[in-house]
Parts: C-alpha cells; sequence; structure tokens
C-alpha cells in the first residue's frame, strides 16, 4: 500500500490505539495536519500554546494509563514544547511529542522556524529521533511508543522534516518492535525476593515509602496495599505516590518529605527498614541525606536502575516493574508461610499513633478571620467526595492539596513534581477531561501559576469541558513569600502582585462562570455553587488568608526529624 | 579514581553527542573517549577514561546503558586488560631525537625533511608520556593523541551476543 508520510502518521497512531491528541499546526507539519483534517480515527485537540499541548497530553496520560500524544510545529513550536518535555521526563510520564521540522534540504541553513530539536531536547527526553526517510517512519513511530511507555516511562521526540509528509512509500506495519539495546528488566531476581521478605518478616519496624512508580505500573496498588496488611507495615507516599493507597487506610500515614507528615517523617527516621517501591530518594522527600533513615536497611525496589542507590545506598535492590515485583513479594510471602514480629509490630503501631496524635495538619478555622487555604482544599473534598480527579499547579496550594486533599485510589492526583512546573495545572486537567469525561476534574491553583498557562480556558470553553478551578488568591508567590519570611528576612524580593487581573471578569470572557468567595460565610455556598454547574468551566477565585505558610516543614538542608511544625 | 570503559553502541546518527551530552549534564569528567565502528558495522565500539569514586563510576555505568542506543558496557578497570594509545608528535629534527625514536621503538612517518621529523608511537598511556617528556627538551612542535583504546585480556570476546 503506498501511503505518504503524513498518511504512515495517522495510520500509525491508529494502530497503536491513540484516540486523542493534542496540538497546534503550523508551517513544518501542514502535510500531517492536511493528512489528520481526511481522518476521523482520533480526536485532535488545539490548545493555545504548545507548552499546554504537552502537559494536557499528561494530564491525559495520568488520567488514562495510556501514553500521551502532542503534534507541533518547528521551530518556536517545538522549544515551546520543552518544559512540557522534561516535566514529563522528570515524572517519567509517557509522552511522545511529534514535532515538525523544516524540510530535510534546509536543515542546518538556519532556515525560517528552524531549530536544533534533537539537539535541544536531548537532555529533556528520554530519547528522541530525527525521521531522514519516509521509510522509517513507520519503524521509528513504533519505538517511540515502546520507549515512552515501557521501563522507566517518559517523553520522546519524533522530529519529521516536512518533505518526509509528502513523500511517498511503501506502508507496511511493523508488527513487533525488538532493539537489542533496550530491554527493560520487568522481574525482580528471586534471590533477592526471598531476602527481601525475610527481612520484612523479621523487622521491627518496618515501613513503606511508595511513588510515583505505583501510577505507572498497572494493578500495583492494590499489591501494595495488600502488602502492607499482611504484613501490618506503616506506608508514606510521595507526592507523585499520593493515590497508592487509601488516605483513609489505616496503614496510610500521610505524605513523607519537606512538607510531610510529623508521623510519616518520623516514622522514616525511626524504622529499621524502609521498603522503597516506584520512588527515587528526591531531595524533597530524604532532606540531609546522611541523617535520612539512619537506623534502616533499606530495599528499593525500581524498574529503572539509575535510581537505585543514586542518591541513598540500598541494601537490597530489587530492579523490575514494581506490579511484578510487588506480586512476586506477596507469592513469596505466601509460599515462606511465616508471620512478621507482631509483638514489635504492636510497639512501632503505638508510637506511630502517638506521633499521629500529634495532629500535625490540624488548622484553626475562625469565622470573622480570612479563609484558611486548607479549609478550602478539604470543602472541595466534601463535595466531590474524595472522588475527583484533581490537578495543581506548583507552590503552596499544590502542597496543600496533597495533604488535606486525601485521595482514594490512584491516577486522580495529577501534579507536577520532578520538574515543578507553574503552569501545569491548567492544561494537565484538558487532557484528564477528555480522558475521564464522566468525571469531576477540579484544579487547584495559585493566583501566580495560574497566570502561567492562563490562555487555556479558551480551550476548556472550545470543547465544553465542566472543569472547576478553584483558585486560592493570596496574591502573593505563596511559597517564595514563604522562603522569603524564613530564610531571607522577609525581604518579599518579587515576590507579590499588586496588579491581579479580575479573575471573574476573566473566567466570563472566556466563556466561563467566575464566582469570587471573600470570607468563610460565603466559602461553603460557593463551591456548592461551584460544583452545581454542569455545562461548563467554572473559575472560583478565593480570597484566602495571604500569609498563612505551608506546616509541616522540613528546612533545606535539615534532616526529616527536624521538621518545624509551625 | 582512573577508570576505563568499553561501550558498544548502535551506529547511528547522533550517539556521541548522547554519550557526551550524558557526561557533561551529570558534571562527570572525561578523560578522553575514542570511537569507531567494529567489523559488524551497525556496532561501534567506544573506549571512555574517567575518574570518580566506585559510586560515580556505578552511576556513569547505570547512566550509559540507560541512553537508549548503548547495547552494553564493561568497567576493564577492575579486569586483566591492556590499553594502547597511538600519538604523532612533529618535532624539529636532530640526532638526539632520533636517538629517541629508537629507544623507544617509534616510527618515523614523514622523514624526507631535515627540519622536522614526524614520529608515530604506540603504547600505554604512561609509555606516551614517558617519551614526550624526554623528546619535549628537543623541540616539539604539534603533538595529537587518540585517547587509549582497551580490551579484556583471555579468550573472552566483547561482542553484542
Amino acid at each position: 500500500m503506498k501511503l505518504t508520510g503524513a498518511e504512515i502518521f495517522v495510520e500509525c497512531l491508529r494502530r497503536e490505539g491513540v484516540e486523542t491528541i493534542f496540538g497546534y499546526p503550523g508551517g513544518a507539519v501542514l502535510p500531517i495536519y492536511d493528512a489528520i483534517f481526511q481522518q476521523n480515527h482520533f480526536k485532535h485537540i488545539l490548545v493555545r500554546h504548545e507548552q499546554a499541548a504537552l502537559h494536557a497530553a499528561n494530564g491525559y496520560a495520568r488520567a488514562s494509563g495510556k501514553c500521551g500524544v502532542s503534534l507541533v510545529t518547528s521551530g518556536p513550536g517545538a522549544t515551546n514544547a520543552i518544559t512540557g518535555l522534561a516535566d514529563s521526563n522528570a515524572d517519567s510520564i509517557p509522552n511522545v511529542c511529534f514535532t515538525g521540522q523544516v524540510p530535510s534540504a534546509l536543515i542546518g541553513s538556519d532556515a525560517f522556524q528552524e531549530a536544533d530539536i534533537i539537539g535541544i531536547t536531548r537532555s529533556a527526553t528520554k530519547h528522541n529521533f530525527l525521521v531522514k526517510k519516509v521509510e522509517d517512519l513507520a519503524m521509528i513511530i513504533r519505538q517511540a511508543f515502546h520507549i515512552a511507555t515501557t521501563g522507566r516511562p517518559g517523553s520522546v521526540v519524533v522530529d519529521i522534516p516536512k518533505d518526509i509528509g509528502f513523500a511517498i512509500c511503501d506502508f507496511e506495519w511493523p508488527e513487533s518492535v525488538n532493539m537489542r539495546s533496550y530491554q527493560p528488566k520487568t522481574e525482580g531476581h528471586p534471590g533477592q525476593i526471598k531476602k527481601a521478605i525475610k527481612a520484612m518478616l523479621t523487622a521491627k519496624r518496618p515501613m513503606l515509602y511508595s511513588g510515583g512508580g505505583i501510577m505507572n505500573a498497572k494493578g500495583s496498588a492494590a499489591l501494595l496495599l495488600e502488602l502492607s496488611q499482611q504484613l501490618n507495615m506503616p506506608v508514606t507516599n510521595t507526592l507523585m505516590g499520593l493515590g497508592g493507597i487509601p488516605f483513609d487506610d489505616r496503614h496510610f500515614v500521610g505524605m513523607l518529605g519537606m512538607h510531610g507528615t510529623y508521623e510519616a517523617n518520623m516514622a522514616v527516621s525511626h524504622c529499621d527498614l524502609l521498603i522503597s517501591v516506584g520512588a527515587r530518594f528526591d531531595d524533597r522527600v530524604t532532606g540531609r541525606l546522611d541523617a535520612f533513615a539512619p537506623d534502616a536497611k533499606i530495599i528499593h525496589i525500581d524498574v529503572d536502575p539509575t535510581s537505585v542507590s543514586k542518591n541513598v545506598h540500598a541494601d537490597l535492590p530489587i530492579v523490575g516493574d514494581v506490579a511484578i515485583v510487588l506480586q512476586q513479594l506477596l507469592d513469596e510471602l505466601t509460599h515462606q508461610n511465616k508471620s512478621s514480629d507482631t509483638e514489635a509490630l504492636k510497639l512501632w503501631w503505638q508510637q506511630i499513633d502517638e506521633w499521629r496524635a500529634k495532629d500535625c495538619l490540624g488548622f484553626d478555622q475562625k469565622e470573622d478571620e480570612a479563609i484558611k487555604p486548607q479549609a478550602v482544599i478539604r470543602k472541595v473534598h466534601e463535595i466531590t467526595k474524595g472522588d475527583a480527579i484533581v490537578t495543581t499547579d506548583v507552590g503552596q496550594h499544590q502542597m496543600w492539596t496533597a495533604q488535606h486533599y486525601g485521595f482514594k485510589q490512584p491516577h486522580h492526583f495529577l501534579t507536577s513534581g520532578g520538574l515543578g512546573t507553574m503552569g501545569y495545572g491548567l492544561p494537565a486537567a484538558i487532557g484528564a477531561q477528555m480522558a475521564k469525561p464522566d468525571e469531576q476534574v477540579v484544579v487547584f491553583t495559585g493566583d501566580a501559576s495560574i497566570q502561567m498557562c492562563i490562555q487555556e480556558l479558551a480551550t476548556i470553553f472550545q470543547y465544553q469541558q465542566p472543569i472547576v478551578v478553584v483558585l486560592l488568591n493570596n496574591a502573593y508567590m505563596g511559597m517564595v513569600r514563604q522562603w522569603q519570611e524564613m530564610f531571607h528576612e522577609s525581604r518579599f524580593s518579587h515576590s507579590y502582585f499588586d496588579s491581579l487581573p479580575d479573575f471573574v471578569k476573566l473566567a466570563e470572557a472566556y466563556g466561563g462562570v467566575g464566582i469570587r468567595i471573600d470570607t468563610v460565610a460565603e466559602l461553603d455556598a460557593g463551591l456548592e455553587k461551584a460544583f452545581a454547574v454542569k455545562d461548563r468551566f467554572v473559575f472560583v477565585d478565593i480570597a484566602v488568608a495571604r500569609e498563612e505558610n505551608v506546616f509541616p516543614m522540613v528546612p533545606a538542608g535539615a534532616a526529616l526529624n527536624e521538621m518545624v511544625l509551625s | 579514581m582512573k577508570h576505563t570503559i568499553t561501550v558498544l553502541v548502535e551506529n547511528e546518527f547522533g550517539v556521541l553527542t548522547r554519550v557526551a551530552g550524558l557526561f557533561s549534564a551529570r558534571g562527570y569528567n572525561i578523560e578522553s573517549l575514542s570511537v569507531a565502528p567494529t567489523l559488524d558495522e551497525t556496532v561501534s565500539r567506544m573506549t571512555l577514561v574517567t575518574r570518580g569514586d566506585e559510586n560515580i563510576i556505578e552511576q556513569i555505568k547505570k547512566q550509559l546503558n540507560k541512553l537508549i542506543p548503548v547495547i552494553k558496557t564493561e568497567d576493564i578497570s577492575h579486569m586483566v586488560h591492556l590499553e594502547r594509545e597511538m600519538l604523532l608528535v612533529k618535532t624539529q629534527a636532530s640526532s638526539e631525537v632520533d636517538a629517541l625514536i629508537e629507544a623507544f621503538r617509534a616510527k618515523l612517518v614523514d622523514a624526507d625533511s631535515d627540519e622536522y621529523r614526524i614520529i608515530e608511537l604506540t603504547g600505554t598511556a604512561d609509555k606516551l608520556d614517558d617519551f614526550l617528556g624526554k623528546i619535549g627538551e628537543f623541540g616539539i612542535i604539534e603533538i595529537t593523541r587518540t585517547g587509549p583504546v582497551g580490551m579484556r585480556r583471555g579468550a573472552k570476546g566483547f561482542t553484542i551476543e
């Protein structure tokens, strides 16, 4: 069958099972857009800025468990996409981005809208490809999806010169992909599995610490819960791992790290066995490295060998897919048929419950004072019954959401963890809503973050998505202000805005419903009203306590047990 | 400590930049890097000399393996192995230089002139350093070195199989 490169693009996406892509047209991708116009296998969602295409594809991937796909033009289209590529790569989200390129004959001539995208994206992606012949296109697309979705997932760029879109060749679909240089390991070493179970059974103060790997490995959340219940082990989650275990399960002690709970950080600091499941000992998790889990033997389960013993030495590394490894562990546990040290665990839980009793996330909302941001998040949890797909931007609101929303299930908390990208939340919500049209999608954002991708309100309006945007407005870059207050003697250098727009009018101008909430008395009714709207987006601008800080907090460079509680 | 790592990679566009970029992005040292296709021309072999403690070297090996076109890596420093490097040096002509060529069993590759000599010497990096140290006082015009290539001793090969 003879097809043009652009037709091959469409055909390959169809065969990869792609249902939705996010993009923005331009000169170098016109042949591909022409082919997209003439097909109905997948939807194309038109964003308003290429960065948003990547974040939307990321949100789509995380909510659906499928690969995100985006299409942008050469030069500025592709450079605008870079933040999203780096973001997906840092958070291990499968995201394939097709970039247009100037015609092959012009590459290297500083042509109009030419940029060396392979060079620029090398360190922001898991891998990238330049298509040099139309005959290679189908195999490259196949490999791009394979690389993005297997092993430790990430972003992949396929750079397609304009002439490739027009060029014709015999199309043949590669039935399988096998790359001799890329063979991710999936099963854990049986010897290590045996040792790990032995360590878990003899530990007196064991602790599970799970991350974003639980989101990527299908079915692993249920296995994690089972392991924690069978061995009665406490579980803490990283930011990326929230929802990996239900927030109200007795074994869950909250998030750990810089803004983790008192009980989680104290438990990590005192445990004698720390089992890391799909997490990577990020600096925001560990605090000062030499004081991290000082008494613990460390088991590290991860699909990415480079994550093991990178920051913290693993006494027992297990490289493999966490779902497979967790199943192996459960099977081995059944096989060994021994019970854990119940006496020691009883004491361990007594200790944890004492730490818990500190109620480190408690706050006091007085009726006549400014609205506490924490109260807003708890109210939204109540209205949505904790079932919403929640996206955030980056900063104080992100940490409060992580601490207070209470996630019941995986794939419901979409946030930029590794790269910390302000502007992620709104476009990610577009992708999530595309993946899950029947679920409630909520964006928690701040007055600084929201302005980084606010043009996407137009996309939300165009596709009639009933997304609720909850803006915790303190007229500050809250987290920057908090650090300046704590570590720079309150010199608030460029961290506040005295020219914020009227967000209600702005929302209305974009075709949505705008609601402003100023007082505690208005809060419940205002939020109920917002969530009652089902036919368009709602933007709720909430004036919150301006100088509220996020606590607990482990100051940068301090140990986890040196956290500041208020 | 100095480590010599051999790497088999897909012989494709951009692979050298990926390896070099990895070292600069993660702040690893790279002392030398030599690369050429193998008999199977879809595969290239690199010899890479780097420095770092055991943890860093372990990370370097893992990070190299993580690059998609990297097929295999091996740190040969801990094995019985040999390393050879080639040097070309252009010097002023003199009888002292000719004597050193003789002593080091170096090869005179351009001797047509009474004015200068171009000498080729192959050996360990130490031998090359030694030679350069001795010949230095007789007027070096320019030098170029390949960086070492290495191989394990013994019958077993480092191949893609």
